[in-house]
Parts: C-alpha cells; sequence; structure tokens
C-alpha cells in the first residue's frame, strides 16, 4: 500500500510516498524498517509507544493503536505533529 | 590501484615528516546547537578558521566529541522536534555523516517498573584508549549506554536502569533540567578502563571500579538547594565534573550549589568557589581544566539568585580561573562585553584545546562563539548569529 512520508522522514526514503506492506500498523512500520534502516525508531520508541510528535492516518482517519488491521487498497499517511520553534 | 596511491603518498609524507621538525597539531572545535552543527577548523596558530556547516540543520545537536584515538571519526547526538534521537557517526571528520544502526534505547524493564523511552542523547565519551571504538552515551532521561563499534550499534550499560534504589535517584521527569533530566560527565580513567565515573542532574555523582557492574554514590562534602537533605542522593545536582588529564586523582566539579574539588582518595569533594568573589558567586553550569597542569582550571559563572537567571551575573560575562587548584580565582574578560551582556553558557559550552598556551572556547546561547589565544588572558569573537549553542569541543588533529 501508499504510504505518504513527512519531509523530516524523507533523509531515509528520499521520496514523498513508498510502498509498505502488512496486515496492520505494527507490521506495515516493520516492513518500512526493513525497507529504510532506522526508519521506524524516529516514529516509535523503545517501548513501541508511538512519539508526541508523530501521528498516523489510515484512509484520513487518526490511528493510536499499532495492532491497526489494515487492508492492501488502505492509504497510509505519516505526518509531522504541527509542533516546536 | 588506489591504495596503492595511497601507500606512495604515505610514504612521501612520512619522508617529509622525517626531514622536518614535528608540525604543531591543527585544532577542531565542534559546535552543537539547537539547529545543527558547525565546525571550526583552526591552524597551529588558532588564528585563520575554516568553518564547515551547518551539518544537520534542524536537528537538535546535544553534544559532538572526535575519538582521539583515530583523529577522524566523530560522533554526534542528534534529534529534532518532531521525531526520535539518534547518533550520527562520520569517519573523515565530517566530510560524510551516517546514521547509528541502533542508536541508545532502553530496554524493556521487569514487570510492575515503568519502562523508560530515550528523548535524546545528551553526552558522548569515547572509552579508554586501550579500548577502540568503544563510546560511552549520557542520555535523558538519566540511562548509561555502551558502543563497542564505534558508535554504529548502542547497548544499555550497567545495572542502574532498574536499580530500584537508582531510579528513586532519577527522580521524575518534572524533576532535573528544563529539557528533561540527565546523565552527563561519563569519565574514564586513562590509566584503568574499569575505573569510571558519572553524574546526573539530578540524582549526584557515581563511581564504579568494576567496569560499570556496580556504582557507589560520591557525594560527600556537596551541598543542596536550602532545605533539602544533603543525604538523599536525589537532591544532589552537579553540573559538569572534569578530570585532570595529567592527575587523573584531580575532579572539579561545577555544581548548582558551588566549585568543588576532589583529590581520590578522599572520597570528600571540598567547596573550593568559596574562595570566589562574593559579588559574582560560584554558581554556574561548565567546568574546564588544563590538559597539563591540575591546578588550573576555569568556569563561567552565571546568576544564580532569585529565580535562577542563569545568565552572567549583573550582566558582565567573564571566565574565571584557578592557578592554585581553587584557592584564589581570578576574573578573565579582556575583550569581552564589560557590561549589558546576559549570556548564558550551558554546561557542555565551553572548552580546551591541547595547545601551549591553551585555547579556551566558549558558547553561548545567544549564538556567539568566543576563543582566547591565550588560557583567558583575552578573548575575540569567533563565530556570530549561530543559534543557542549547546555544546563546544575543542580537539587536536593531524
Amino acid at each position: 500500500m501508499k504510504v505518504l512520508i513527512p519531509t523530516p522522514l524523507r533523509s531515509y526514503t528520499r521520496q514523498r510516498e513508498v510502498d509498505a506492506a502488512g496486515l496492520t500498523m505494527a507490521e506495515l512500520l516493520a516492513d518500512l524498517d526493513r525497507r529504510y534502516p532506522g526508519i521506524r525508531f524516529r516514529m516509535i520508541d523503545e517501548q513501541d509507544r508511538m512519539r508526541r510528535h508523530v501521528r498516523f492516518f489510515v484512509n484520513g482517519e487518526q490511528v493510536f493503536d499499532l495492532t491497526r488491521p489494515l487492508k492492501p487498497s488502505d492509504d497510509i499517511a505519516i505526518v509531522q505533529a504541527l509542533s516546536g520553534g | 590501484m588506489a591504495n596503492a596511491r595511497k601507500a606512495a603518498t604515505t610514504s612521501r609524507t612520512a619522508t617529509k615528516r622525517a626531514s622536518r621538525p614535528q608540525a604543531k597539531p591543527r585544532v577542531l572545535v565542534m559546535v552543537a546547537t539547537r539547529k545543527g552543527a558547525w565546525l571550526y577548523h583552526g591552524d597551529a596558530a588558532r588564528r585563520s578558521w575554516r568553518t564547515s556547516g551547518p551539518h544537520f540543520l534542524g536537528h537538535i545537536i546535544n553534544h559532538m566529541r572526535l575519538d582521539p584515538r583515530d583523529g577522524r571519526t566523530l560522533l554526534a547526538a542528534a534529534k529534532t522536534g518532531h521525531i526520535g534521537p539518534t547518533v550520527f557517526r562520520s569517519t573523515d571528520l565530517g566530510r560524510t555523516w551516517k546514521e547509528a544502526a541502533k542508536p541508545p534505547a532502553f530496554a524493556k524493564s521487569p514487570e510492575g517498573m515503568r519502562s523508560r523511552s530515550v528523548d535524546h542523547t545528551f553526552w558522548l565519551t569515547p572509552a579508554h584508549a586501550n579500548e577502540p571504538n568503544v563510546w560511552y552515551a549520557g542520555t535523558s532521561p538519566q540511562g548509561l549506554f555502551r558502543s563497542e563499534d564505534g558508535g554504529v550499534t548502542w547497548a544499555p550499560f550497567s545495572t542502574i536502569h532498574d536499580d530500584p534504589k537508582y531510579r528513586g535517584w532519577f527522580g521524575t521527569e518534572q524533576d532535573g533540567t528544563s529539557d528533561g533530566p540527565k546523565l552527563h560527565s561519563i569519565l574514564v580513567d586513562p590509566r584503568d578502563p574499569a575505573h569510571l565515573y558519572f553524574a546526573m542532574s539530578g540524582g549526584g555523582i557515581h563511581e564504579s571500579v568494576d567496569k560499570g557492574r556496580t556504582w557507589t554514590p560520591l557525594v560527600t562534602g556537596m551541598e543542596v538547594v536550602e532545605g533539602f537533605d544533603a543525604a538523599n542522593i536525589a537532591f544532589h545536582d552537579p553540573h559538569c565534573i572534569r578530570m585532570c588529564p595529567s592527575n587523573p586523582d584531580r575532579l572539579y566539579q561545577q555544581n548548582h550549589c558551588g566549585i568543588y574539588r576532589l583529590d581520590r582518595p578522599s572520597r570528600e569533594w571540598v567547596r573550593v568557589g568559596k574562595a570566589m568573589p562574593k559579588k559574582v558567586g560560584d554558581i554556574g553550569l561548565p567546568m574546564v581544566v588544563h590538559p597539563r597542569d591540575d591546578n588550573v582550571a576555569w568556569v563561567f559563572p552565571m546568576d544564580g539568585g532569585g529565580v535562577w537567571p542563569r545568565t552572567s551575573p549583573d550582566g558582565i560575562p567573564g571566565a574565571f580561573v584557578t592557578r592554585n587548584g581553587g584557592k584564589t580565582w581570578k576574573r578573565q574578560a579582556a575583550g569581552m562585553p564589560d557590561g549589558k551582556a546576559w549570556w548564558t553558557v550551558k554546561r557542555q559550552a565551553m572548552a580546551a584545546d591541547g595547545g601551549d598556551p591553551v585555547g579556551l572556547y566558549v558558547g553561548t546561547t545567544s549564538g556567539e562563539l568566543w576563543a582566547s589565544r591565550n588560557e583567558g588572558e583575552k578573548w575575540s569573537v569567533l563565530a556570530q548569529h549561530l543559534p543557542e549553542i549547546y555544546a563546544v569541543e575543542a580537539a587536536e588533529i593531524g
């Protein structure tokens, strides 16, 4: 499925949109990390918690749970929260 | 072919070196800021400087260090405002960088204990000269990590992370410094790789003589904020500890509550900051020691009164030097503004090189880098208009 990558993570993918696969959000992120080593840890901490300023959307709906099931037709967007300065 | 060419070049270089007196080393000043890092390459006289940077523009760089064992590997502790922490590594003095494959990260904690996550790596220390490629890292919240492959992969080091006693001394994320409590000042005894120290803000100073298997607090003689109990390790807030390269038995410390010296094997810190001028006081963040003389050390005092502005006392910045182990202190501010300058100098933002006389470097949170070629007697601006400076390190190269 297609995954939209935010600019802070494009040093890993070099692309705005990439392909990745998985039956859940957790599997999708693991697949992204296989393709782009190190990218998952910048979004998910070592206790498997989503980092504070990273948001995940499936078909426009925000996801808070990494066990959320996914379908091959889903559109995934990874977004950086508007914060900082 | 490339190797053959390199060998020929090396051989010619070696011949040239043999026929000429040994060249004085050049200086590398590493400046880590809230928005990236800059490298300043100085000639041997420290008069001519070449700038490289920004590196990692937009990343929060808490610390950058050169590996003195190979003279070319740099590690940088990085994160951004949005995504998680990492460590970058260069093996060519900053020309190219590669991210660590496994940055510092806590293990899962035992059942019933809250698992912690690294917010940022705060401190980097190359290990003993006999342990090439080994590095230590201190994090926020307080964690101690070790890499045995030059910073590519990191693992939790020692047992403090899940020790209930240490958990108590760590305090909560509301304790410690404003952007999170920190483990810092990781010191390695050059005579014994198993002899280590670290400090925590807050959480005191700790020593290990068995390569980090066990740790013992080392806080006797240190004061805490009025009204708190000095017997409680959690209340101790050392800001920066330095070991004298010329005498590893002597440590200097800039603490939240004064400047201290410790001469081992004693376990009692002595508040040598009481000899500072009363009007200035002995509160500050950084501590710097002379590379060859254990009686010489520098501090950069700040205002620790009222609500703790942490700016230069009365808006008059200046370093202070002792040349007798802390018995007396002398102001060194020639070249710096003589008023209306409200500098803050963070704990990692003052450094000495190995030159003779020693070069000193001070970075301010207002983005100025100041340098002295003569052990603090005269200062001048090396760089302006940088982002908020978090750390300054100096090293000799080639």
